[in-house]
């Protein structure tokens, strides 16, 4: 391979932002295909630092980043130019993301983005838009809008960074005019504490906002690494028993049996074995994550200890999305304080386990918590799904076998482990026990995660948090997320567990219990969960690249009244689409995308001008 | 040693094929014509257009034929109706976004799966885009790309181990490009055209080519095609010789060739202006 280099040299600045991900350039990594097979998984590091110290990345920097790590220019441009998060063409050092995804639109994000386009002039254009000119190389806007923060119980949500050699990142919700404008200029805005409620024995959220999430010690003084000490007690094969026996599923969406999961890879033959904490909750509407890795970091981490105990992995990966500036920096503080005693590290609590684990943001695509998707982000790909089977216990992260969680499924583990499996599962229904988190938001009294536990009933849950403001009426609840299922007031019985959802063509996705009232246009709200889908496909199969333009095309059709045929014949088309969608796309994205849309449609009519 | 057999059910019919071989093999060796677009037999399979997708019994989803392997007992179904309508819908999303006008295979699979493209409408985004003329030998007439990464493939490790083109950009925006979009010239690009080679939709067509169709006398009625071994160094690839008028107006290579797997350089695809100098020079 003889890979030609980018003209463009870089500046010191940029030297030094990459050489301080790669190390300096004297002591060089191996060059050619040997460098580009061992070093790319630096590639989307090394982005994230001329980002955050040049506020762009530059065919300089580019160019240096790629000729270090031997990785073709032209691939490293498709990387870069793939993550929301990344611009490619110079802008101001302080930037501005402002949501106004669905819970933001209830909010009030379009008002806001209109009074921020008349204070700081328009926003910039989306890079993978059609509208967005490609030849300009620099921008003067200071912002653009975003798809979800995971900020909904505060909506209206923004992410501000601030590029520089000390660069600076916050997330804040209750945004205006007045706190982007602060945040720009290198204020931190805060945020309430999220409202944690529930019913039941708390679990999940044992810890979160009893525990300084800063404090090892305090941590321990909580009964943290208990767990962890009765794994390395119990042995590997006891531990997936106890998994197993709690009848654990994934809590990212697709319920996924997790002690099946960590038996396939802790049989696999083939070494080294991985673990990787799917951290990257970008679902519309969703933030429980983001909440544990805020309010307890140390649990995170410790459950992954125990699930490369258990399957026998030295190393895991914790894929956060670089959207969580917050966590990213309290788990960053965490895994110090873990190795500093001894947590994690060549030999774990003196028992001979060695474990480590690698912080890794992603930039800016919900795609990349596709898990397929995520491992080709980790190593340096563009993150594009791969075609399943074979599947990441056999074929992972970096082809190997990899047992990867959701966030809120590592937390749970803790409980199975220190208190055993019929301890769990005395609360919940029969086929879904143990507890479960939930993300309410919308137009709701009392915005936040809930835990409950399995089978609590949806209007109860609401009513914990406050139902609809008096005098309103409740219009319908998406559950699930962008890809769930819209409910009608009648339907709002259904217990909270997988088995009765499913039963009524429903799923509890990522926990997403997004309240609409009777003040809400389903229109709009319809259109900004098709334009998600429509900007968040990877592109690479054309079911998805090519029918999420089209379902978002439609519903412009059916708002607008500009409908070529009759409202059935488009809901008819919609049908087909969607069928094909769900068998032929690569990937859950392009599979599930039409799904919430179309129960609305068939469940309301948010386009006949009165509201249902 | 012989090769361990898989014997799998193809519409009814029992089929046995070597142990790793795709479905779309075994759906081969049944008989069974499975329309494939951005499979190439010369090239990693990529399982972007899934129009090759068939159903396999007990799976969730279709499954593409061309890279999934078969597997023991399998019953595969290549014409249900749930195969029929993802089939049609990827025609009809194909030929509502990109110009597919000159692949004789779309057209063949339009009238198979009467497919109607217009349905979605005149408004419809497609990525109509002016033709890129940035050099001498080829031109990127990207309304016509459907994105099927055989170029960036045949750029990469199946062929030419430059790396000149990727993909770029996410969703309706993904596009093959150049690092920066920079011209060709610019890039990383050696001209060995062995993406105008893959190209199954003329988004990479050769200067020549472009010219002579701009100008309504390409005449593909009229030409011939004459195998050749190329004249230049002693590896000795077969070339295939496309002429109209006694003029060479394409250069391929045959996929199936041993020596060159369809593949070419610089000086076998494009340094034949020789052969029609008029001067001393001719043999």
């Amino acid at each position: 391979m003889d890979l030609r280099a980018i003209a463009a040299m870089p500046t010191d600045a940029e030297r030094e932002a990459v050489d301080g991900v790669l190390g300096p350039a004297g002591e060089d990594l191996p060059t050619g295909l040997r460098a580009a097979k061992t070093h790319r998984t630096l590639l989307l590091p090394g982005l994230h630092a001329l980002q955050a110290r040049l506020g762009w990345v530059s065919p300089g920097g580019l160019g240096y980043l790629c000729g270090r790590l031997g990785v073709p220019p032209a691939e490293g441009y498709g990387v870069a130019s793939f993550y929301g998060l990344l611009s490619l063409r110079e802008r101001p050092a302080a930037f501005a993301h402002v949501c106004d995804d669905i819970a933001c639109q209830v909010a009030g994000a379009e008002q806001l983005c209109a009074e921020l386009t008349a204070r700081l002039g328009p926003a910039e254009h989306l890079p993978h838009r059609a509208d967005a000119p490609t030849s300009a190389t620099r921008t003067a806007a200071r912002w653009m809008r975003s798809p979800c923060l995971g900020l909904c119980e505060h909506a209206p949500a923004a992410l501000v960074s601030v590029a520089g050699p000390e660069p600076r990142a916050c997330a804040f919700g209750r945004a205006s005019v007045a706190r982007i404008e602060a945040a720009l200029l290198g204020a931190r805005p805060d945020t309430p504490e999220t409202l944690l409620g529930g019913e039941g024995p708390r679990r999940l959220l044992a810890r979160a906002g009893a525990v300084d999430p800063s404090s090892l010690t305090d941590y321990q003084a909580h009964g943290g690494q208990r767990a962890l000490r009765c794994a390395l007690e119990l042995g590997p094969a006891a531990v997936l028993r106890e998994i197993t026996d709690a009848k654990l599923v994934g809590r990212g969406g697709a319920a996924f049996p997790t002690g099946r999961k960590w038996e396939a890879v802790a049989r696999a033959p083939e070494q080294p074995h991985y673990v990787v904490c799917n951290a990257d909750e970008s679902e519309p509407g969703t933030f429980k994550d983001r909440v544990l890795m805020e309010s307890d970091p140390f649990a995170v981490l410790e459950a992954m200890t125990i699930a490369g105990f258990a399957t026998g992995a030295e190393r895991g990966y914790l894929y956060i999305r670089g959207e969580y500036p917050l966590a990213t920096g309290r788990l960053a503080h965490a895994i110090r304080l873990l190795r500093g005693e001894g947590l994690l590290g060549p030999d774990v609590l003196r028992s001979g386990f060695a474990f480590d684990i690698e912080l890794r943001s992603g930039a800016g695509a919900y795609i990349c918590g596709e898990e397929t998707a995520l491992f080709n982000s980790i190593e340096g790909f563009r993150g594009e799904p791969r075609n399943k089977p074979p599947f990441p216990v056999q074929s992972g992260l970096f082809r190997k076998p990899t047992a990867v969680n959701n966030v809120e499924t590592l937390v749970a583990v803790l409980d199975v482990i220190r208190d055993g499996a019929a301890h769990y599962a005395s609360v919940g229904t029969a086929a879904s026990p143990g507890t479960k988190l939930f993300c309410v938001s919308g137009r709701v009294g009392r915005p936040g995660v809930y835990e409950v536990p399995f089978g609590t009933r949806l209007d109860a849950l609401i009513q914990l948090a406050g139902g609809v403001a008096p005098g309103r009426r409740l219009q319908t609840v998406l559950l699930g997320g962008a890809a769930g299922t819209f409910l009608t007031p009648d339907e709002l019985t259904v217990p909270l567990s997988f088995e009765d959802t499913r039963k009524r063509g429903a799923s509890l996705g990522s926990g997403v219990v997004f309240v609409i009232d009777d003040t809400v246009a389903l229109s709009p709200l319809l259109r900004r969960l098709a334009a998600f889908f429509r900007d968040e496909s990877c592109g690479q199969c054309v079911p998805c690249r090519v029918g999420t333009v089209r379902q978002e095309e439609l519903l412009a059709r059916l708002a607008t009244g500009g409908s070529f045929e009759s409202r059935n014949a488009e809901l008819a088309l919609l049908d087909e689409l969607g069928q094909a969608m769900r068998d032929a796309s690569i990937c859950g994205l392009g599979q599930t995308a039409t799904l919430a849309i179309q129960s609305a449609l068939a469940k309301f009519r948010p386009h006949s001008g009165a509201k249902p | 040693m012989t090769q361990p057999a898989v014997e799998l059910s193809v519409d009814g019919a029992s089929v046995t094929v070597p142990a790793g071989a795709t479905l779309l093999r075994a759906c081969q060796a049944a008989g069974v014509d499975t329309p494939t677009l951005c499979w190439a037999e010369n090239l990693t399979p990529v399982n972007a257009c899934r129009i090759c997708v068939v159903e396999v019994e007990g799976a969730r989803t279709l499954v593409p034929a061309c890279s999934r392997v078969a597997e023991p007992g399998m019953t595969v179904l290549t014409d249900s109706p749930r195969v029929r309508l993802s089939r049609k819908l990827v025609v009809e999303l194909l030929g509502s976004s990109v110009d597919m006008s000159r692949s004789a295979e779309f057209s063949r699979l339009v009238s198979r799966y009467g497919a109607q493209p217009e349905r979605f409408g005149p408004k419809a985004l497609t990525v109509a885009q002016p033709v890129k003329l940035d050099n001498e030998l080829f031109v990127r007439d990207f309304a016509r790309c459907m994105l099927c990464y055989k170029c960036v493939e045949a750029c990469g490790t199946d062929a030419q181990n430059t790396f000149a083109i990727a993909l770029a950009g996410r969703g309706f925006e993904a596009r093959i490009a150049t690092e920066h979009d920079v011209a060709l010239p610019d890039s990383a690009c050696v001209f060995c055209g062995n993406c105008v080679g893959v190209c199954p939709t003329g988004a990479l067509v050769f200067k020549t080519e472009h010219a002579l169709r701009a100008a309504g006398e390409w005449r593909e009625s009229e030409q011939t095609v004459t195998d050749t071994i190329c004249p230049y160094c002693g590896v000795g690839c077969t070339l295939s010789l496309r002429v109209q008028d006694n003029t060479i107006v394409r250069v391929t290579s045959p996929s199936d060739s041993s020596v060159t797997q369809g593949h070419l350089c610089v000086k076998g695809r494009f340094g034949f202006s020789f052969v029609e100098h008029s001067g001393q020079h001719k043999p």
